[in-house]
């Protein structure tokens, strides 16, 4: 019995009346956990009980807190008749279970039922006593720290990131289980909400012992997604990234990786050779055979002693530019052992990371993904077929039984995918593959499972723990030019595994790059960047024929490859018409309809200093004989190289002229490349590999032999840029623009439009797509206009099919405003860009120990350009100065402060303001504390749409009511913000003619406090015992 | 392609004043749009009019629900679904407007019992004043909503409305005296009555509510400054000897007019009609027992003082100086008693025939 749940319910207001006669309300409460119930006295005729009820006590195993979420139901005593539900609260008491974070959950929480949304609120007070757990062979992971943040978060440091997490757990969907048939809406609903919520927490329980048992104590980068998959069942899955993070709360923490107390990593015989892919064969064989051939033996790898010396003894004469090339040899084939080292270890190096420590990312090769349909096959459940007698006990005892072999399925399908990724990632000489993500996209039952992510070496620093390769590493990163060390192609020149056009970096020159770079992950910190940055998306509609089962499978594999074709063409043509080389953030996603697959990618566009100058896109005809056709032509030509001026001259894209003879070779003409592999694979395990480069064409040449090709040309022309004082992205934050200020507004926008049904081609479908996309971005821009000058960061846009004729987009993102003066001095320089964001991240600078081991290094041989050396002193030197500073005055801020948090609101306070952002940071702020995983699951149905302000009212007033929970659960656990925030799922069904609608929505983020830098320098200047409490920095106003 | 849902929803909710404005004074969707197209809102952000379509839908849904919430402004404070800076909250509620409401409208249902019989005849009140009915209806119904919740209240009136609509000084005050016409339904429609405005009669309100109610006397009463004090207007029968006693009212008009001569440029015209002024004021005050009379105090103030004085072109400060003069007199009439409660009356009648008294 290692745990004491207790709770305090104290009071209600703004009830319903449930009484018509009296206008008024007989409350009272009922609280459950597990099979235990209390309840509380019934406060008669009152619409704003006072219950003051004792503690009610749980006493639980912890494996039970975990899992369970607490009940809290609000009914009307009725004398006569069965009392009515008002409405429930769950609550995840999770957040209790590990010591830094809440040590009482104590609020407002709104009562909420599925059919009448929130009614009313209800004041309880949640604490947990939690008794030393002794058992070794527990099945419970408290302690395990959760993050949705897909970076160390703010004030941790990272000792080791051990890598990818991952579980599944699959059950029956209760609004398909029999006994649905005869309950009411309310109680599937209500079913399916606690079955979710009782899934979740056991998910993360099996994730967290995973977490133990590679020795770490956290997972970053959590994503908890699930599946609908209809009669087949319910699949709640999560990735993540295990962690040891060390809270940095004084100064004595940032002490070098060494000094680590986590010494028994797990030494894992590294025999294992990943299982042969059998479904992966053909196509794709060649590209593993690269990889092999320039990843070195084996038995080389894990010597580092040898290694060593390898070094030293490199010649470094690399000044020249023809030897440079091969001077990044030895030392990429030294990395990439060591990490292939740490991380051979493991069955798949991934991170679902997607920003990083300085130094931790080496090269980036580009983006791999992976699909593949499957076919969700039926449960073949005897109790389905009869509801009467046995059945029924039997069923409802004994069901999970039936699904006991299902998870295996589903993890096979996601490790055969995910085996595709790693070897997609070898082949680009990668040996980890970051910014990972897995997603489906489920039509009747097909099943559409998704993984990308970005291939990439690492440091093996944080991989391990890395005493005996300390010194190697700090040499390591001194030979990385900054700014530019992660574009340097991973691979080997001679080997490329695919045709590929590559120059020598355009800031080091001594090392090769690509002319174009795709990546899922966010803009490096130290990445030079010329100009700003844009949104840049590829829309798609392709329509498919209406099949059953194994032709409609087969129909969808074979419009992949086309679909990740014109995806990535229309990305590329995209880019270089907006004058930049490089996407950030990709995400593609392709959703399945019943008669048709949309596909819509989204990423930020830069202009990296690093990569050559994209060239411009040629038109040509078919035709060239045609007087006026020629004409046509040189028009369109005209419009696109007009087009190209304007982006660059609005996107303040000027890159210093480069002469050719300091590159020292000529720039060969551009050609486009791609960075992307990818595979789709179906059921029968057939895969297809797709060469992205046009074969020997040049890409950059649109040939218009076709109106096809000339509504293409058009539709690259439409895409309207944002009105002045806008900028959007889909990353954390906005390349080129660093001085935000505190006002954030975030938003979640949904339409959905109804095509007509009448002769739907392709391009018309792509034209609705394309307006429906843009409409909402205008839409947008309009409703923010009073931000101005802001930025839409984080757009995050989701596409479903929810019927027939219908697309819905889904937006959710954040304006932030900045200071417009500040901005407008876009010719900050990389020194002076790099000393912003260390003031503004100085914790996350915290964790490297830049400076500790350089003076016992032996100078370099041969030391790199002046300027970069000079930058890159500046990078570890002056930031560090001023993080000494930074941290002195954070440190009153430590735990001592935040443990008295105030009493339970009082009833007659006003409501805090909690921020909500899907960014890992808020602008002009400092989060000193996390409070735990947000991780909720709605759904709100309605039998009178109509009179609820039809579909759009329907809609509008859940999600408003989503936020409203969300910001009172922070609230309730002494916060004052989300960050990270995502709403995963919108699914959205509606039946007009009956007058219904249902809509699921599930969302998440991190729970933090968070102190304005203003206000931190006030209290720093005061004692430690200023009463600076969470409570009061809710006051702040914001628009 | 149809839009067939489309919505907006911020962790802060967005409020546009100029909708919200549209909003309140009735305006459908369409008519909205239609005049935010006048004002210029296109060429100025460069938006399409299917952007302002769907940015009009978004706000009048957010209005829509939070209206529940401006029912009773407390709740919006405590309520956790809109997340609305405090400073906005207030804006909502009073400077922009939902308890605002139109002077023309006002008029009126002024003195009208708040009950469905006068909500059927908004329809009319909109045709005539050209407010939409939307915006009478919610002007009517916020006027009956502050009223059935002070109604039975104890305490100041003024105090009750600011303490459960949050609405400034001088709105709550406009209020009390809508509460208090409605509640005594004095009649102010009357054609003779048209000339004065909401302001005349509101500032009468308040000096009858701090001066005739029965909380003048006593605050720890129910209705207290709703209901008139009828142990005062019983007593009020009293002063009827003022005009009934010859030699009171010859002894009355000497003391006037002796303290007023040469001061008065209508002299000869106060001199002469002195009785029947004096019988006027003192019979209005005599007649108050019954209710009906009581409805009709407005009426007959300007039928019996206004109007006479009007038409021998009584300056104003003739009228002040004349009726301080007045009511002082009364003083030193020895054998009248009741001096306290003349002052009672006379005090809050002096100052509401003053205002009163224009054209």
């Amino acid at each position: 019995m290692p745990g004491k749940l207790k709770v305090k319910i104290v009071a209600g207001r703004h009830l319903p009346v449930m009484d018509r006669a009296s206008d008024l309300t007989d409350a009272f409460v009922e609280v459950k956990f597990g099979n235990t119930t209390f309840k509380t006295d019934v406060y008669l005729k009152s619409l704003n009980p006072q219950w003051n009820s004792e503690w009610f006590k749980f006493e639980v195993d912890d494996e039970d807190l975990q899992d369970e979420p607490l009940q809290i139901t609000v009914l009307d005593h009725d004398t006569y008749s069965a009392n009515d539900a008002i409405g429930k609260v769950y609550i995840d008491i999770d957040p209790l279970l590990y010591s830094e974070a809440a040590t009482v959950i104590s609020g407002w929480f709104p009562i909420y039922d599925t059919i009448h949304g929130i009614r009313g609120e209800i004041n309880v007070v949640v604490k947990v006593d939690l008794f030393n757990d002794l058992n070794r062979f527990r099945q419970s992971s408290c302690g395990v720290k959760f993050f949705c943040t897909t970076s160390i978060p703010k004030c941790y440091r990272a000792v080791i990131i051990h890598g990818f997490v991952e579980e599944l757990v699959v059950n029956e969907d209760p609004e398909y289980q029999w006994i649905d048939r005869i309950r009411t809406p309310r109680a599937s609903n209500e079913a399916r909400q606690r079955l979710i919520s009782l899934m979740s927490g056991e998910l993360q329980r099996k994730i967290g012992l995973k977490v133990l048992e590679m020795r770490g104590n956290a997972v970053v980068g959590y994503l908890q997604c699930f599946d609908l998959e209809g009669e087949s069942g319910l699949v709640v899955r999560a990735i993540g990234t295990a962690c040891t993070l060390d809270k940095l709360s004084s100064p004595a923490a940032f002490l070098p990786a060494c000094n680590s107390p986590s010494k028994e990593m797990k030494e894992i015989p590294f025999n294992e050779d990943p299982n042969p892919n059998t479904h992966s064969s053909g196509p794709s064989t060649p590209l593993k055979n690269q990889t092999y051939s320039f990843s070195p033996s084996k038995s080389y790898s894990r010597q580092s002693s040898s290694s060593d010396t390898d070094l030293s003894l490199t010649p470094k004469t690399g000044m020249g530019s023809g030897s440079a090339g091969k001077e990044g040899g030895p030392f990429k084939a030294l990395l990439r052992q060591q990490t292939q080292s740490a991380l051979e270890q493991r069955e798949f190096p991934f991170f679902t990371l997607t920003a990083f420590p300085p130094g931790f990312l080496v090269h980036v090769g580009g983006v791999v993904s992976a699909r593949s349909v499957k076919l969700l096959d039926r449960i073949h459940n005897p109790a389905f077929v009869g509801i009467m007698g046995n059945t029924r006990s039997y069923k409802l005892l004994d069901w999970n039984s039936f699904n006991s072999d299902e998870p295996e399925t589903r993890d096979a399908w996601w490790a055969e995918i995910r085996q595709e990724i790693k070897s997609h990632a070898k082949a680009l000489g990668c040996h980890a593959v970051v910014g990972y993500s897995e997603s489906t996209s489920i039509c009747e039952e097909v099943c559409i499972l998704s993984a990308s992510g970005t291939a990439a070496v690492l440091n093996p620093r944080f991989l391990q723990d890395g005493t005996v390769e300390g010194c190697l590493e700090q040499r390591l990163e001194e030979n990385l030019p900054a700014g530019c060390g992660f574009c340097h192609i991973p691979y080997d020149e001679l080997n490329m595994p695919f045709p590929a056009h590559l120059t020598y970096c355009y800031n080091c020159r001594k090392q090769k790059v690509p002319d174009v770079l795709f990546t899922t992950i966010d803009l490096p910190i130290d990445a030079t960047v010329i100009g700003k940055g844009c949104l840049i998306q590829a829309r798609l509609c392709r329509l498919k024929k209406k099949a059953q089962a194994e032709a409609n499978a087969t129909a969808i594999s074979n419009l992949l490859p086309f679909m990740e074709y014109e995806v990535h063409t229309q990305l590329m043509n995209k880019l270089k018409l907006k004058g930049m080389n490089a996407l950030f953030g990709l995400r593609i996603q392709i959703t399945v309809g019943e008669n048709m697959l949309m596909g819509l990618a989204s990423a930020t566009g830069v202009y990296l200093a690093a990569l050559p100058t994209p060239g411009g896109i040629q038109i040509a005809g078919k035709t060239p004989n045609d007087g006026s056709y020629e004409q046509h032509i040189s028009h369109m030509q005209k419009k696109i190289n007009d087009t190209i001026a304007k982006n660059k001259e609005l996107y303040e894209i000027n890159p210093p002229e480069v002469s050719e003879e300091i590159i020292g070779s000529p720039i060969p003409e551009p050609r486009q490349r791609s960075r992307l592999l990818r595979s789709q694979s179906e059921s029968s395990d057939e895969v297809t590999e797709l060469d992205l480069s046009h074969g020997k064409k040049d890409a950059f040449v649109l040939e218009i032999d076709d109106t096809d090709a000339m509504e293409d040309v058009h539709s690259l022309l439409t895409d309207v840029p944002p009105p002045s004082g806008f900028y959007s992205c889909n990353t954390e934050i906005m390349p080129g623009i660093n001085n935000w200020t505190s006002e954030i507004q975030m938003f979640t926008s949904v339409r959905v439009i109804r095509l007509s049904s009448l002769n739907l081609t392709n391009q018309a479908l792509n034209k609705n797509f394309n307006d429906l996309c843009e409409n909402l971005l205008k839409s947008l821009y309009f409703k923010l206009r009073s931000m101005i000058p802001c930025c839409l960061c984080h757009v995050n846009f989701t596409v479903s099919l929810p019927e027939d004729e219908l697309i819905q987009v889904t937006v959710t993102a954040v304006a932030i405003t900045f200071d417009k003066n500040q901005a407008l001095q876009t010719t900050k320089t990389h020194v002076e860009k790099s000393l912003q964001r260390a003031s503004t991240d100085n914790e996350e600078l915290l964790q490297f120990p830049l400076e500790l081991c350089s003076d016992s290094l032996p100078s370099h041989p041969f030391p790199p350009a002046k300027e970069h050396l000079e930058s890159a002193s500046s990078n570890s030197g002056i930031p560090a100065a001023q993080r000494a500073v930074t941290v002195e005055k954070a440190s009153p801020m430590g735990e001592g402060n935040f443990r008295n948090r105030s009493a339970p609101p009082c009833a007659n306070s006003t409501v805090g303001v909690v921020k909500m952002t899907p960014l890992s940071f808020i602008p002009g702020a400092k989060i000193t504390k996390y409070l735990g995983i947000i991780n909720m699951f709605f759904i709100r149905e309605t039998t009178s749409l109509r009179e609820e302000g039809g579909v759009s009212g329907f809609l509008h007033a859940f999600i408003a009511e989503v936020f409203a929970m969300v910001r009172a659960h922070v609230a309730a656990l002494g916060g004052n913000a989300v960050v990270s925030y995502i709403m995963k799922q919108c699914v959205f069904m509606e039946n007009p003619n009956k007058n219904q609608a249902q809509c699921l929505i599930n969302v998440s983020g991190d729970a933090v406090v968070f102190v304005r830098e203003s206000e931190l320098e006030v209290v720093s200047t005061q004692q430690p015992t200023a009463n600076c409490q969470p409570s009061c920095t809710g006051g702040e106003v914001t628009t | 392609m149809t839009s067939e849902l489309d919505i907006f929803v911020g962790n802060t909710t967005l409020i546009d004043e100029d909708v919200y404005r549209l909003w309140l004074d009735g305006y459908s969707v369409s008519d909205a749009v239609a005049l935010r197209v006048r004002s210029g809102i296109l060429e100025q952000t460069g938006a399409t009019a299917a952007v302002l379509q769907s940015d009009t839908m978004d706000h009048y849904r957010t209005f829509h629900m939070l209206e529940r919430l401006l029912h009773a402004p407390p709740k919006l404070l405590h309520q956790l679904i809109f997340q609305i800076p405090p400073s906005r909250q207030a804006l909502l509620i009073e400077r922009w407007g939902y308890y605002a409401f139109d002077e023309a409208f006002v008029r009126e249902v002024l003195g009208k019992k708040l009950s469905k019989g006068t909500k059927k005849d908004l329809d009319d009140i909109s045709t005539k004043t050209g407010i939409t009915l939307k915006s009478c209806r919610r002007q009517f119904d916020n006027f009956k909503r502050v009223f059935k919740v002070v109604e039975e209240m104890r305490g100041s009136l003024v105090d009750n409305i600011q303490q459960h609509f949050l609405l400034s000084d001088r709105l709550a005050r406009d209020y009390a005296a809508i509460v208090f016409f409605a509640n005594n339904r004095f009649e102010t429609g009357k054609k003779k009555l048209q000339y004065l405005s909401f302001g005349d009669f509101a500032f009468c309100a308040e000096l009858m509510i701090q001066n005739w109610t029965l909380g003048a006397v006593d605050s720890q009463v129910d209705d207290m400054d709703v209901d008139l004090d009828k142990e005062f207007l019983q007593d009020l029968k009293e002063l009827k000897m003022l005009v009934a006693d010859k030699d009171l009212l010859d002894l009355h008009k000497s003391l006037v007019c002796t303290a007023l001569r040469g001061k008065l440029g209508v002299f000869s015209e106060m001199e002469a009609n002195f009785k029947n002024l004096s019988r006027g004021l003192v019979n209005v005050a005599a007649k108050l027992t019954h209710n009906k009379d009581v409805r009709d105090l407005f009426v007959d103030l300007v039928e019996k003082f206004v109007e006479p004085c009007r038409s021998d072109h009584w300056p104003l400060n003739d009228v002040r100086l004349f009726l301080n003069q007045y009511s002082a007199s009364v003083h030193s009439l020895d054998g009248f008693r009741h001096q306290a409660l003349w002052d009672r009356y006379m005090g809050t009648l002096r100052g509401c025939l003053l205002r009163l008294y224009h054209d």
